[in-house]
């Protein structure tokens, strides 16, 4: 059972509607504290709208998001986006600025957001991209020189510059081959455990069964806005509800 | 009476007013998003940080990069102009007139229209089609979940080097387009050198000089405020970017055209 005490973001009572049209459905569950919880769903389900609203790029139609304790539908323009450096970010196609080099991809939020010296800031991110096993001769490639799997790690290094409380995964397996599928789930593992200390909260959307149930502390599957399922990992599977019987037997 | 072709008939111009009503609207509404953007970015251009060495990076594509273009098209429009100038102007006797005719065709139109052409078809379409990419591939939202605002990063900066750099552009499409005239004149069609400058002096002012170069900030800050908002308005992948840049250099052209009429008749009463 989740202490709602111990909570990381609370979704209360979240509407979202587009023109005329529903997203998310008076949307109600809590992401507790330093665990790992995967949002599953059919595509079209929310699940990006979700993600949209939990980093405040999207506020709801009703109801209230509270992430970190702090009510992100209370909180203008400009808090909002100073609240957001609390998040890291991983895209699915890691989202690399096209223009710049893996290190500078990673140095970029800490020239932006931070007063480190050039030297502080090579050290930070070496270490960074060392962590998530880039090497040294890969540092000066632009994104377009990586490997998808190479370019998801960098994005990882970038979005753990600033040290987040909240790391979100935008489809982190999708598209990559098995081998990699596995070494960036070895990675948020790894990532979630290495920063436990600090506090660190990871949030990942998916389609990915196989992956999710091995990864994640809980499971939640969204259908039509709504969460019609939230369990912990090892249940998950044994649920008796029947569209996640079909999605996880598709 | 024949009854059946008048609902069809009336149901053809219904579908055709809606049509023409929806582009109307659809017109409007791509205004006004156009004027909102263009609201965010006196916004965020007025905010700290202020990004120097992004602007200077812009200044460098945008100006030193197109120097070469501008510069070839000053000589070429200046040389043409003489050469057609002349043969009219011949007819009445009054060619030692052409000197002070193509400069300031020049002044007043040629340099800042064509100079904001091309600049709309160069910087303008790399503007929306580098926006837009990054728009496809998240670029754009990862700035946004870094907290640093798109419009500010992306787009403020681009428009603040253009809007500087063409009437440098713009004055220096002028000054070569007179030294392509000057020798046409000169040393082709042999009008006296004396003659060509004395006229040129007599007849160019700097008020003509100002009219231009005043038109040329405008056209600047318009054609860049159109190639970073179709940029950031791109969406369906590469066929979106696609789509984008077109539309930023059609209506970057449009826009500078349009704007011309209206600043020229304003700019004639007052200078």
């Amino acid at each position: 059972m989740i202490d709602p005490n111990d909570r990381a973001v609370a979704v209360n009572k979240v509407t979202k509607i587009f023109d005329g049209h529903t997203v998310l459905n008076n949307l109600d569950f809590i992401i507790p504290k330093n665990k790992i919880v995967t949002i599953l769903g059919f595509s079209g389900a929310g699940k990006s709208t979700l993600l949209k609203h939990i980093l405040g790029l999207m506020l709801p139609t009703h109801g209230h998001i509270e992430v970190l304790g702090q009510d992100l539908t209370q909180l203008n323009k400009v808090q909002l986006r100073e609240f957001r450096r609390n998040f890291g970010m991983l895209f699915q196609y890691a989202a690399l600025f096209d223009s710049m080099t893996a290190l500078e991809n990673v140095m970029f939020p800490l020239k932006e957001f931070t007063k480190m010296t050039p030297e502080q800031m090579y050290d930070h991110a070496s270490k960074l991209l060392i962590s998530v096993d880039i090497q040294e001769v890969a540092f000066n490639k632009l994104p377009s020189e990586l490997s998808g799997g190479m370019r998801k790690r960098v994005g990882l290094a970038r979005a753990l510059a600033l040290h987040p409380h909240i790391m979100l995964y935008d489809e982190p397996t999708t598209g990559l081959d098995p081998i990699t599928t596995k070494m960036v789930n070895e990675l948020i593992v790894e990532t979630q455990k290495n920063n436990l200390s600090r506090g660190m909260t990871s949030i990942i959307i998916s389609h990915d069964v196989r992956a999710t149930l091995q990864i994640s502390d809980y499971v939640a599957f969204l259908d039509r806005g709504n969460i019609v399922e939230y369990l912990p990992a090892a249940e998950f599977a044994k649920s008796n509800n029947e569209l996640v019987q079909e999605f996880i037997n598709l | 009476m024949n009854t059946s072709a008048s609902p069809q008939s009336s149901s053809w111009i219904h579908r055709r007013i809606e049509k023409i009503g929806r582009q109307v609207i659809d017109a409007v509404d791509g205004l006004g998003l156009i004027v909102n953007f263009t609201g965010r970015v006196f916004y965020w251009a007025f905010k700290p940080p202020f990004r120097l060495k992004i602007v200077f990076e812009q200044f460098y594509f945008i100006g030193n990069k197109s120097l070469l273009i501008v510069g070839l098209s000053g000589a070429f429009t200046g040389m043409v102009m003489a050469y057609q100038v002349y043969f009219g102007f011949q007819l009445i006797s009054v060619d030692s007139l052409v000197g002070p005719v193509v400069a300031l065709s020049l002044a007043k139109e040629l340099a800042p229209v064509l100079t904001g052409l091309i600049v709309s078809g160069r910087a303008g379409s790399a503007m929306a089609a580098q926006i837009g990419s990054m728009k496809v591939t998240e670029q754009v939202d990862a700035l946004e979940v870094m907290g640093i605002n798109g419009v500010q990063y992306l787009a403020v900066p681009r428009i603040i080097a253009t809007t500087v750099c063409m009437p440098m552009l713009s004055s220096l499409f002028l000054f070569i387009g007179n030294i392509g005239s000057y020798l046409v004149g000169t040393k082709a069609l042999m009008i006296d050198e004396a003659m060509y400058l004395s006229k040129l002096g007599e007849f160019m002012h700097m008020s003509d000089f100002y009219q231009g170069f005043i038109k040329s900030i405008f056209f600047g800050f318009i054609v860049s405020v159109i190639g970073t908002y179709f940029g950031f308005s791109v969406t369906k992948g590469a066929e979106g970017v696609g789509r984008g840049t077109n539309q930023a250099v059609v209506w970057g052209m449009i826009s500078v055209l349009v704007l011309d009429y209206f600043l020229t008749s304003f700019l004639v009463k007052i200078l």
